[in-house]
């Protein structure tokens, strides 16, 4: 039994118009972890993200999820166990109301709609969102639509949630609310950020992808303190660890 | 609501320098206003949307059918919008306003009708009335009811509800899919839009229309910028299993409730087309009267 | 060009719905075969997109006034002449719907005014045919030109055809025709400068987004010929169905009438007021043989045959009359008696 472990080895991608984005990113995530997947702009954090759930497919080299290869014949059973949270929510909800859009995965599954009606109720209380269901997307906050867009992503009870700039645009009382809310998920969680605070939080073990390769491969504690790694790679010491702005300590 | 006010008092200046502005957000706020109407609760919207499509197509059908000179034939139709209003709580309100919007074009071409066709018809006493106006007036009837029905509908079912009775009446899935779709992005693409101009209007000092030039290139960034969304939001689509159709989480109960509705609004309908009830009505009330 | 449902008849409406309806079931068929499920978004989003800028004015040139983009045509350059009349559809039905902009029984009409020709027949034929796989900018503008103009000229003289054939407006067809046609000549150039514009400048920054730059092979095929002769027989038919209904179909009380009494109406005691009510309702009124008053206020009582025989099409009945007015008036204050009434019920409780 695989347990859902994400193996990905040799992985090579190149877009259409020739940019090599991804060259030989190699790593294996084991059931339960959480991982952050840093870097710059450009890096190649979302097009390796992209790979997981079967959205790009691989020029060279493999990628696994649990007991299935990545490729065009596995495309259902793979985005039945990794559910991705996009960056932009307005991406994601594209129903009139929110419980239509939670709805949206399991009903896609054909699950009967009184059973998708149950998931539908279980995520939103999930990520305290019940009180959202009939509300429609654009009445939402920037934190509301968060939440509902992860709803949307749990309904389909994936095993691996992967999630792409999850506290962007977030206000400072949403992202609180949102890391203790990933916190308490039992998933094996893979996010992508430029927050590197919010990653030291949630990620216990991280990987700094660099112009398409993976440059550091660890304990988040060890490689967010490597002050010398995170420059070569375009990043910065989390705010927290920075010194202090007003005693300068 | 507080900041919907809020926006209205900052933008009030580039509102009135520039009034195309204040289209997207009336636009917008008119869709929320008529989306919020189906969200209540009344005998009225628990009524099965394939239920009130029926009635609204019969309805629509009847007022349309009377013959061009008919004013007193229409009167007894509006019974149904008014007793629909009234059961479903809607705001007067909102029915005025949608019918203000809704009025100039049908108004316009009526008009021609009192100036082009002068035969006197009818009298009223020393009134001599010509068939142009007898026209005109029965036009503005139907207008009115014709109005009303579609609003009504709306508010009685709700766009996506809408969307699926009539996916389940034999509309192509694809077009229900685009139905649906179409609604979503509206307010995406829109609030997009609106920035934009936002960002034009602040920046230029023409009022009314924008420069070609400035146009196709704002119109055509925002075609782009659709353009992506749409791709972002098919991967999100292909992420929750999308395989090409959207699929319902209404389900159908139809009641006798619903075939009550049915067959009373028909019976009704046929009995103000070819009963003349106005004209029997008030026949018997001058009868009395004497 | 929205038409209202208020100047249509039953038959027009009904017809036209046959007809777009057909076709847009065609057109779905069409595209289940050719479509990626990467189209379905695109053409919500596009939709989306011609829905917002129609909101945004332009202002043209030398005129003074303001035009905003119709889109049909651009629609099919980007989508593909089935896709794009579908999302005229979707955008048609929302207008309607929404902001009651073109009524519900007269979407059929407004559909095929505005879908049908810039999308299936225009797009297809004359702009591909101009415009070819990679125009420049010349033989863009040229095919956008002739197209746009083309799809409104076409829209127009439908809009003109439907209202009369309707016969609820008195607007005769030249005039209206001759009204109609220079306006939208005038908007078709507009559009089709717009459009090309749009084109030319998505062609710089994203060729691969358009539909009339792939390859032959994979562009859909459109004939319309056999679905056109299909649709039209079965809008004639619907339409012969509901006119009949409409106004051949003799009165039923006044049928009934004549048929248990042989009389049409009954004779009503020829005293008091009565007298003088049914005297004036003899002058207010059209008798049911339904001829409008001769000059000479004379007015000839016809047998009742001819009165049926003179019920033809279209049927021409002022349904004025003394009666009609008082019970009309009584209807409309019991309408609002109701109303009010059921509201303070609601209210209550």
């Amino acid at each position: 039994m695989s347990h859902h472990i994400v193996e990905v080895s040799g992985l090579e991608y190149r877009y259409p118009n020739g940019t090599h984005a991804l060259q030989g990113v190699s790593f294996r995530i084991e059931h339960g972890e959480s991982v952050g997947i840093i870097g710059a702009n450009g890096a190649g954090k979302s097009t390796l993200l992209l790979h997981l759930n079967g959205c790009l497919l691989a020029t060279q080299g493999t990628v696994r999820v649990g007991d299935f290869p990545v490729t065009r014949a596995t495309l259902p059973e793979i985005r039945r166990s990794v559910g991705m949270v996009f960056q932009d929510p307005n991406d994601q909800l594209f129903m009139p109301t929110v419980q239509e859009d939670v709805a949206f995965g399991p009903l896609n599954m054909r699950l009967p709609p009184e059973e998708a009606e149950a998931r539908v109720q279980q995520s939103l209380a999930a990520v305290n969102a019940a009180h959202l269901a009939a509300r429609p997307p654009y009445e939402l906050s920037g934190g509301e639509k968060r939440a509902a867009a992860i709803a949307a992503v749990l309904a389909m009870s994936p095993d691996i949630l992967v999630l792409d700039e999850p506290t962007s645009g977030l206000d400072p009382h949403a992202r609180r609310k949102l890391i203790a809310l990933l916190r308490g998920f039992k998933h094996t969680k893979i996010i992508a950020a430029h927050d590197l605070d919010m990653i030291m939080d949630l990620c216990t073990r991280s990987i700094v992808l660099h112009d398409g390769c993976v440059e550091a491969d660890g304990p988040t504690a060890a490689l967010l303190t490597d002050q010398q790694l995170l420059v070569r790679t375009g990043l910065e010491l989390p705010l927290r660890l920075q010194g202090c702005p007003v005693c300068a300590r | 609501m507080n900041h919907v006010k809020h926006k209205g008092h900052e933008e009030h200046a580039v509102l009135v320098v520039n009034p195309g502005m204040a289209q997207f957000e009336s636009a917008l706020n008119d869709i929320r206003a008529l989306e919020r109407l189906a969200a209540r609760d009344s005998p009225v919207q628990r009524l099965d949307p394939r239920a009130m499509v029926i009635v609204t197509a019969a309805f629509l059908i009847t007022v349309v059918s009377f013959p061009k000179y008919e004013i007193a034939g229409l009167v007894p139709l509006v019974l149904y919008p008014a007793i629909l209003v009234a059961v479903g709580n809607l705001p007067l309100r909102v029915l005025v306003r949608y019918l203000l919007l809704a009025a100039p074009f049908a108004v316009l071409v009526g008009l021609f009708n009192p100036l082009l066709d002068r035969a006197i018809t009818a009298r009223l006493g020393a009134l001599a009335v010509s068939g142009g106006w007898l026209s005109f007036l029965s036009i503005l009837a139907r207008f009115l009811l014709t109005v009303s029905a579609a609003l009504l509908l709306l508010a009685a079912t709700g766009y996506s509800a809408l969307c699926s009775a009539l996916g389940r009446l034999g509309m192509p899935r694809l077009l229900t899919t685009q139905f649906l779709l179409l609604y979503r992005f509206i307010f995406i693409v829109a609030d997009e839009a609106q920035r934009m101009v936002r960002a034009y209007v602040l920046r230029s000092r023409r009022a009314g229309g924008m420069p070609l030039r400035v146009w196709s290139s704002l119109t055509g960034n925002l075609l782009l910028r659709a353009y992506d969304r749409g791709l972002r939001v098919h991967t999100a689509m292909l992420s929750r299993g999308f395989d090409g159709f959207m699929r319902s989480r209404h389900t159908p109960h139809w009641s006798w409730l619903d075939s009550g509705f049915v067959l009373a609004c028909a019976g009704f309908f046929l009995l103000a087309r070819f009963g003349h009830p106005a004209e029997l009505l008030g026949r018997w009330v001058l009868q009395v009267l004497r | 060009m929205h038409m209202a449902d208020a100047l249509i008849s039953p038959a027009t409406g009904g017809a036209m719905w046959v007809v777009s309806a057909g076709l847009a079931l065609h057109a779905a068929r069409k595209l289940r075969n050719e479509i990626t499920e990467r189209k379905v978004p695109l053409m919500g989003v596009m939709g989306a997109f011609v829905f917002a800028a129609q909101m945004i004015n332009f202002s043209i040139p030398g005129t003074g006034s303001s035009g905003h983009l119709a889109g049909g045509l651009l629609l099919a350059a980007l989508l593909g002449p089935h896709a794009a009349y579908l999302v005229m559809f979707s955008i048609l039905t929302v207008q309607a719907l929404f902001f009651g902009d073109g009524g519900l029984l007269a979407l059929g009409c407004n559909v095929f005014n505005m879908g049908f020709w810039a999308c299936l027949v225009v797009y297809p034929f004359i702009f591909r045919r101009i415009a070819g796989n990679r125009p420049g900018w010349s033989r863009l503008l040229t095919a956008s030109l002739m197209a746009a103009v083309l799809a409104l000229q076409m829209g127009a003289f439908s809009v003109v055809l439907e209202t009369r054939l309707s016969g609820i407006s008195e607007l005769p067809f030249g005039k209206f025709l001759l009204l109609m046609q220079p306006i939208h000549l005038a908007i078709g150039i507009v559009e089709g400068l717009v459009t090309a514009a749009l084109l030319s400048f998505v062609w710089k920054a994203r060729p691969e987004v358009l539909d009339f730059t792939a390859d032959a092979r994979d562009r859909a095929k459109v004939s319309l010929k056999p679905v056109l002769i299909g649709f039209g027989a079965a809008a004639v038919i619907t339409g012969g169905l509901l006119s009949w209904f409409a106004s051949t179909h003799p009165d039923g009380l006044e049928w009934s009438m004549f048929r248990t009494s042989g009389r049409e109406e009954l004779a009503a005691p020829a005293d008091g007021v009565h007298r003088s009510l049914s005297e004036a309702q003899k002058k207010t009124a059209l008798m049911p043989d339904y001829e409008f008053p001769r000059p000479d206020g004379n007015r000839e009582e016809s047998p009742p045959e001819s009165a049926l025989q003179a019920e033809h099409w279209p049927a021409v009945k002022a349904g004025t009359s003394l009666a009609g007015l008082v019970g009309s008036a009584i209807v409309l204050a019991l309408a609002g008696l109701v109303g009010l009434t059921v509201r303070l019920k609601r209210r209550r409780s």
